[in-house]
């Protein structure tokens, strides 16, 4: 596909000689690299909530980011407004970090090389509503059906569409067309006049809406939210203190991506300020540990076919054998420390500046039967599914927070606990796992990963994995 | 009418004509700056302004929403169009509708949301701010060699809002601040921490001295951590974490979560569900705050509420939608983005202070002071609390040594019982708290 069959040349009217006008703007003042970030997003949400369906929401953002890199400053202004004279006033804004005589741009565009991650005829957001619309509702009817304790559903289906073109000083084009859907469903129950609980779950992906007919039904995500509200009925107090954790698989995943993700963003460690600041070929995890940040699995939530500074996205080994192998690059920070980029600077927007991101963080499947790992432990903790996490980068400390976990007592599940939060180091929490599962999951596709104010849809995953030691947050002692 | 109103006013007439019963627009313009610098240079510039709007329509009782960021005439036309045909598909609502028309209003006084002299500021001035706070950091401890960086954030803007019913209104806001990083390392102890400020007003602004000195002392005072034992104890938040369980607080009264029976205060107006200090008011009104505003996101009179008082709970927060379905009155607490049904959010959402200042609460106590809350996922249905917490431990009154990579759990329902509220209430958001004293919870460590 040429500039001129693209969405922004067909809807806009964009040009290579007004993209190469627009990046002459941006580096008229000097610096050795511009770029342009062209955005459209289209939105579509609907929510049903008592049965009703209360929502329904949709709509258009659009516009341009400029950049401006001289040295180790960024220059950054943006437009909602694609006219030529608004573009090229951002431009000379983000132009304005830099103080010298003009950059001469290199004339001529290659479009870049990029992968195929989600190829679709129709995205989801370009279906009509009924078929949308049909998914909560079926989705509320289930959760109802599935006890008759459940009282109170709340389900939800949001999808986007968006378009981007990345034109960069250096002469590379890229475009993409990136489809977006989710479905998330939460359910309150309540035995008796007891106190009510609560369940989550969803899923989606850069998918089709046959994906919630064929793989992820509403019905999957109503059931499985409907039976954690369930099992949380009969939840005793979560322990106390240091303990054996097992992980089970999919979700859980995320504790990769807070315990080691964040601490191997290059930014962080290009300024020295992250727990894993130099410590490449250092043994950071146990032998049995391998993790990989991969954007080029099809249809994941976290994959793109280019990240948001036009780079084809990679597979990436973060740690090998429980050796620290590598960093997530952007652009600015591989220049500043002659690296190459690694397919991973992000943005939220047009509006936003790119930084290094994660896209699908998961660790490689052990030898381990996921039986015989909770049959080995005496007295610990099972953890099933997580609502979120946060990390600390500098002291490397993390917390995860387990929504449906359960007590291992001599080698078997016993009873559920209430939800507790779990704490960690990065670079020595990894060095406790004791056995790992042969049975990799990926999650269902529902992360959202934040950072500087910036959010960005991510994945995790992981087989079932034994932690010998890490501190548990409950109340029981 | 102002330019942004003529148009609001024209996309409700719009819809209306499209076959609409009732509409409400919403339109935001506002121009962001930020200024980023680390290690004494500058790191980042940016700089740019934006406008959207978004509707939202009944159809009878039916309701459908849009937004767009096109202004245009055809822009607007399809937001519109938008919003009308995804009114086809939501369900009937008997509670949908706009709020009463004697509840619609704005307040006349000047609410102090506006200060002029953040248009006028300079580039350098504000670059200059960012790196005198980023070198007080630096200078007040050796042992502060790195930063994350410091700095220096503007925003203007506008938002308008008008009705079916008549109601009109439109307010400009304005906000400024100033944080540091520094990362402080011993021993191989590295730990950073971070101070900032900001307002309305430039004026209001703590100095960037003030902001890089107490950013230092808190990064240093964190080095060589210990990990302490497991054990039940007394447990203090600063107002900065404070905050963080007065957020927990107002999910537990937002009257989405009571009408759903989602909050472990569902049911319990009128109860006493807290210590007799305690007194938690909403009050928008405040001049110069974060969450004041002459009207909330659904036209109505913003109005100071007392949500409990001595302990018991007189109010939940409410906008129309959730008052009508508890038979209670809105509280002029309806919050949106610019598009969708509205939300219930908080004004300036506050602990009235006590009378003893934090040392005399602190004093001849041993137990925990949280200065750093991370990853808490506090459940508002049972009010289960569990947090990853890093701070200072204290003996006999005294800061003894700094805690970290712990937890700390409970519950809402008995900390609510069993809380001390000291006397520095400060506001640095519309969230704000004194400094808090929880008489036992459960501590995780070795």
């Amino acid at each position: 596909m040429g500039l001129s069959q693209s969405f922004f040349s067909e809807r806009f009217g964009i040009t290579e000689r007004d993209l190469e006008s627009y990046l002459s703007e941006a580096l008229s003042a000097g610096g050795e690299y511009a770029d342009l970030y062209f955005e459209y997003l289209a939105t579509t949400s609907i929510g049903i909530d008592e049965g009703i369906v209360k929502s329904a929401t949709g709509g258009v953002s659009l516009g341009v980011g400029v950049r401006v890199i001289a040295g180790e400053r960024t220059g950054y202004a943006y437009s909602d407004d694609l006219s030529p004279e608004k573009i090229r006033k951002a431009a000379r804004v983000a132009a304005h970090i830099a103080k010298g005589p003009a950059t001469i741009v290199k004339t001529g565009f290659e479009e870049a090389r990029q992968h195929n991650l989600y190829p679709m005829l129709n995205a989801p957001h370009e279906t009509g509503l009924a078929e949308r619309v049909d998914l909560v509702k079926r989705a509320d009817l289930a959760a109802r059906a599935y006890d008759s304790r459940v009282f109170q559903v709340q389900a939800t289906y949001a999808d986007s569409l968006r378009n981007v073109l990345v034109a960069t000083s250096e002469g590379r084009l890229s475009f993409d067309r990136q489809p977006m859907a989710r479905m998330s469903v939460s359910a309150l129950a309540r035995q008796g006049d007891g106190a009510p609980q609560h369940g989550h779950s969803g899923g989606g992906g850069r998918v089709t809406l046959e994906f919630f007919e064929k793989e992820k039904t509403p019905e999957h995500f109503a059931k499985e939210a409907a039976r954690q509200a369930i099992v949380q009925l009969d939840a005793v107090d979560a322990p106390a203190g240091e303990t054996t954790v097992v992980l089970g698989p999919g979700w859980p995943g995320i504790l990769l991506h807070e315990a080691v993700g964040h601490g191997l963003e290059a930014d962080f460690n290009r300024k020295g300020v992250s727990a894993f600041s130099g410590r490449i070929g250092q043994q950071v995890a146990s032998p049995l540990c391998t993790v990989i940040d991969d954007g080029t699995i099809g249809s994941r939530r976290g994959s793109l076919n280019v990240d948001d500074e036009g780079m084809p996205t990679q597979k990436n080994v973060l740690i090998e054998n429980g050796v620290l192998r590598g960093y997530l690059q952007d652009k600015l920070s591989s220049r500043l420390t002659n690296n190459t980029s690694t397919g991973s600077g992000r943005r939220e927007s047009y509006q936003h500046i790119p930084m290094p991101r994660m896209t699908n963080t998961y660790m490689l499947a052990g030898e381990s039967d996921p039986e015989e790992i909770i049959k080995s432990v005496q007295k610990g903790l099972y953890c099933a599914t997580f609502s979120g996490g946060q990390v600390d980068i500098t002291s490397g400390n993390f917390v995860f927070a387990a929504t449906e976990s359960y007590l291992i007592e001599n080698g078997k599940l016993t009873r559920p606990v209430r939800g507790a939060s779990l704490i960690g180091n990065g670079p020595e929490a990894l060095k406790y796992v004791s056995m790992v599962g042969r049975d990799l999951l990926l999650d269902e596709g529902i992360g959202v990963c934040g950072k500087e104010g910036q959010s960005v849809p991510v994945g995790v995953g992981i087989p079932t994995v034994k932690i010998d030691r890490m501190t548990v947050g409950g109340t029981a002692q | 009418m102002s330019d942004l109103e003529t148009l609001a006013a024209d996309a409700v007439k719009r819809a209306i004509d499209a076959g609409a019963t009732d509409a409400e627009c919403t339109i935001m313009e506002g121009d962001e700056f930020s200024a980023a610098v680390r290690m004494r240079e500058v790191e980042s510039l940016k700089e740019a302004g934006s406008r959207a709007a978004g509707i939202r329509v009944l159809v009878g009782k039916n309701g459908g929403s849009s937004y767009t960021s096109d202004l245009t005439s055809e822009g607007i036309r399809t937001m519109v169009r938008g919003a009308i045909d995804l009114a086809k598909i939501t369900s009937e609502d008997p509670f949908a509708g706009l709020p009463d028309e004697s509840d619609l209003g704005a307040r006349t006084e000047d609410l102090g949301l506006y200060d002029t002299a953040i248009e006028g500021m300079e580039t350098d001035w504000k670059i200059a701010q960012a790196k005198r706070a980023e070198e007080v950091a630096f200078a007040t401890d050796d042992r502060i060699q790195n930063s994350e960086g410091a700095s220096f954030d503007s925003y203007v803007g506008r938002r308008v809002f008008v009705n079916s019913r008549g109601f009109v209104g439109s307010y400009r806001t304005s906000s400024c601040g100033l944080s540091v990083s520094p990362v402080a390392k011993q021993n191989g102890s590295m730990e950073r921490d971070y101070w900032y400020t900001s307002a309305r007003a430039a004026s209001k602004l703590e100095s960037p001295d003030e902001v890089g000195r107490r950013a230092a002392e808190r990064a240093v005072r964190r080095l060589n951590p210990r990990k302490i034992a497991t054990q039940r104890a007394v447990v203090i938040f600063e107002p900065r974490t404070a905050r963080s369980l007065l957020s927990d607080l107002f999910d537990a009264v937002n009257g989405g979560a009571i009408y759903r029976q989602a909050s472990f205060l569902a049911g319990k107006l009128g109860d006493k569900i807290a210590s007799e200090s305690l007194t938690v008011i909403d009050d928008p009104t405040l001049p110069g705050l974060f969450g004041s505003s002459p009207f909330d996101d659904e036209g109505v009179l913003c109005r100071r509420t007392v949500v409990i008082e001595k302990g018991v709970l007189k109010s939940y927060l409410l906008n129309s939608y959730s008052a009508r379905k508890l038979g209670l009155k809105t509280t002029g607490n309806a919050s949106r983005g610019i598009t969708g049904n509205a939300g219930v959010g908080p004004g300036n959402f506050f602990i009235e202070a006590g009378e003893r200042p934090p040392e005399s609460i602190l004093k001849g106590t041993t137990g925990l002071y949280v200065t750093e809350l991370i990853g808490g996922d506090t459940n508002t249905v049972t009010g289960d609390y569990s947090s990853g917490a890093a701070g200072m431990w204290i003996e006999n009154g005294e800061m003894a040594y700094p805690v970290s990579e712990i937890t700390i759990a409970g519950n809402m329902k008995q900390m609510l019982m069993d809380v001390e509220i000291a006397s520095d209430l400060e506001f640095r958001g519309s969230i704000a708290s004194p400094t808090l004293l929880i008489r036992e919870m459960t501590i995780s460590g070795q």
